[in-house]
């Protein structure tokens, strides 16, 4: 997962083998920011208002892009700053080792990033020989762990406080307690070195304000102000999605944002970043430099229904409700990012024949839309690329195997010539005697043997419809 | 008196003779006279879910074709294939079409049972006996897609005897999702081991749903977990008058 992209990523067999503690875990986190996040959105009464309007703005946004972008780089390069436009990730990955060179840069801190993560950056600058720490905790857990993040703001949600202490004493060669407040002690000693040496800063960012070319950073645990701040160079790395237009539409975003996440009314920090600083003595980096991000997104922006993923404030509450996330965690949707958006993202940027199975790992139960700060149809766009998997579409040819197609075909024929299905639904109940204990059915053959391996099938009945054309013919004959 | 059409599902038609039978007597008490129209089949959703939307087509067509004999609402046991016919149908074809104009026209005339029981009929007391502490699950396509919230706790309330308690995450999916049951069986396992913890821990000895899709899916893991807590649809409890089973 640090590594480069996976060629297909394999939910089935992730799913059949979810290590136990992995859903405890993730239960245990995402019932505390679902309540947090349902307490907040009750105290706002104009909540679902809010909803609204920045689902308006972010649709807006992304029907202007181009628009937006072009007046984001004017401002911060007016303002002081650099802009770099990386068309894929290995791009951004160039971009950044090619400032790194020529500041002759060795140690690296950053800031908790889903763009980084994306473009895997640690495991390209640990390649090329520049030590690059992560700063957020969490982050530093799963850097030490040598995986990738497994929910879009607590990227360890996954492990428990033991598994944590297990591999601070592995990794750091210490004896670490399991006392949280002592851990994250640990770690500020640890990383509090890294902050005094580092050369380089790198960040992601949630918003970019096109008004006045400002990066805007949410953040809860001070590091992301350490690292934009510490070093003489900042580098931040920001998927062209997270511009927005103007600063009143990030008074919008900053009330759904905290609250949608984690509960909280506001984060404890937030950072407007306007250009380096300008001048002797004041706060901030000399060199400010912002990387925008594309990686297949203007592609999706051409498709009228997918496009809407773009909309994303990375908020994560869709992954706490969603029950499908809860029970597997976030590695077994093989990317950076995890849950219902995940499952909606990954086969855009990735494609259906790498990602199939995404679109699937769901219920289209619609917990996710329900609680998204900014409305994405979730579910639609879930069908859409089930779609797309299933039949192929202007995008993408069909990446569905070819058994299942024929499944669905003679299914198709079966319910649409009304007389095969009374004949088969007449015909079903012959194999009762055959696998029947205690009134139901057990021990099925295939495919039924993956319904009844979990729990065991009803008998076939279908006595419906005689009953009620004997009943039928009954009124009859005494209307007579 | 109304009129009525009964789509029974295709859930319903293989595995629920008694609540279909249940379905018709209530409907018929409450001096509705009903129309089934024997063509009928499956809403086509399996396949539309699966992505596999041209193949859903001539399923949709067979339904419509079925229901548009008589003008007359049609009443089913599920919100989910409610749910199919009445959001889902209408972008299946190109506006402009005669195909569109029908799907439109069966979308407006579908109605789920309780739904068509609250909202049109505006009955809500049948007069039914069921002495039992009962906890209820919301189906998800029930109450999201369809957005019954209140309907059937409405009719529960006034079932004579009957004590309704809370279900934690009474919202959250039960696990059944159609094809995801055999898709991800062992993640349907896990959700309905969760929905079957909190339907033990509510302390209830019947838990109610409105969908065949989850009954079968919970009733099947309360067997499996050799529990004697009864899965019922609403349909089944409605119909009850007796201080039994």
């Amino acid at each position: 997962m640090s590594g480069a992209a996976p060629a297909f990523i394999d939910f089935e067999k992730y799913s059949e083998h979810v290590p136990a503690s992995i859903p405890a875990a993730v239960q245990q986190a995402t019932n505390r920011f679902v309540a947090g996040r349902a307490a907040r959105a009750a105290e706002l009464p104009q909540w679902e208002q809010l909803r609204q309007i920045g689902s308006d703005i972010r649709l807006h946004t992304i029907e202007n892009m181009d628009v937006y972008l072009t007046r984001l780089e004017q401002k911060v390069v007016s303002a002081g700053g650099y802009v770099h436009w990386a068309e894929t990730a290995e791009d951004a990955q160039r971009i950044v080792l090619q400032i790194a060179k020529e500041h002759k840069v060795k140690k690296v801190v950053k800031s908790k990033s889903m763009a980084t993560e994306e473009i895997h950056l640690n495991r390209f600058l640990e390649l090329a020989d520049i030590e690059a720490i992560e700063t957020d905790l969490g982050e530093y857990i799963i850097q030490l762990a040598g995986t990738g993040p497994s929910h879009i703001i607590v990227p360890a949600v996954h492990l428990k406080k033991e598994e944590i202490a297990a591999l601070f004493s592995e990794k750091l060669h210490m004896d670490a307690p399991t006392d949280p407040v002592e851990l994250a002690r640990i770690a500020r000693e640890v990383l509090r070195e890294k902050f005094l040496n580092a050369e380089m800063g790198i960040s992601g960012g949630n918003f970019l304000v096109a008004e006045t070319g400002t990066l805007v950073m949410v953040t809860n645990e001070g590091n992301g102000r350490m690292c934009t701040t510490m070093p003489d160079l900042h580098v931040a790395v920001v998927g062209i999605d997270k511009v927005i237009p103007d600063w009143e539409s990030l008074t919008v975003f900053l009330k759904l944002l905290a609250r949608s996440a984690t509960g909280q009314k506001l984060s404890t920090y937030t950072q407007f970043i306007t250009g380096p600083r300008r001048e002797e003595g004041e706060f901030g980096p000399k060199e400010f430099h912002l990387i925008l991000l594309d990686n297949g997104r203007s592609k999706i922006l051409k498709d009228p229904v997918g496009r809407d993923v773009l909309k994303c404030i990375r908020c994560g509450a869709c992954a706490n409700v969603c029950p499908v996330y809860k029970n597997v965690g976030g590695f077994a949707y093989g990317s950076f990012i995890s849950g219902p958006i995940g499952a909606i993202l990954t086969p855009q940027i990735l494609g259906t024949q790498a990602a199939r199975e995404l679109p699937f790992a769901s219920t289209l139960c619609g917990a996710c839309a329900d609680v998204c700060p900014v409305k994405i149809p979730i579910p639609t766009i879930l069908r859409h690329l089930r779609r797309r998997v299933a039949e192929g579409d202007e995008f993408s040819l069909p990446a569905m195997p070819a058994p299942i197609r024929t499944i669905a075909g003679l299914t198709s024929l079966a319910l649409a010539w009304n007389w095969i299905y009374r004949i088969g639904a007449r015909l079903l109940p012959v194999v009762n005697p055959f696998f029947r204990r205690d009134n139901w059915l057990s021990g099925m053959p295939y495919p039924l043997s993956r319904w009844t391996k979990i729990r065991p099938l009803p008998p076939f009945s279908a006595r419906f419809r005689q009953w009620w054309n004997i009943r039928s013919a009954r009124e009859k004959e005494s209307s007579r | 008196m109304p009129r009525a059409q009964l789509f029974i599902t295709c859930l319903g038609d293989q595995f629920y003779t008694s609540t279909l039978q249940n379905m018709t007597h209530l409907l018929e008490r409450l001096g509705v006279e009903l129309i089934f129209p024997a063509e009928q089949t499956c809403c086509g959703q399996p396949l539309f879910n699966n992505g596999f939307d041209g193949k859903t087509r001539p399923v949709a067509l067979n339904f419509m074709h079925t229901f548009s004999r008589s003008d007359t609402p049609i009443i089913g046991p599920s919100g989910s294939c409610v749910s199919m016919v009445k959001h889902h149908y209408p972008s299946l074809f190109k506006e402009g079409t005669r195909e569109h104009a029908l799907a439109v026209d069966v979308a407006s005339r579908i109605f789920e049972f309780t739904e068509y029981l609250v909202n049109v009929l505006k009955v809500t007391d049948i007069g039914a006996v069921y002495p039992h502490k009962v906890t209820y699950h919301a189906s998800c396509h029930y109450l999201r897609e369809m957005g019954l919230k209140t309907e059937a706790k409405i009719l529960l309330n006034a079932v004579k005897g009957l004590e309704l308690v809370p279900l934690k995450e009474e919202e959250t999916c039960c696990g059944f999702g159609g094809a995801f049951t055999v898709t991800y069986p062992e993640v349907s396992r896990s959700m309905m081991q969760n929905k079957i913890n909190d339907i033990v821990a509510s302390g209830a000895d019947t838990l109610i749903t409105c969908e065949p899709g989850c009954l079968m899916n919970i009733a099947g893991g309360l067997h499996k977990l050799g529990s004697n807590i009864r899965a019922a649809h609403i349909i089944d409890v409605l119909a009850s008058k007796e201080a039994t089973p």
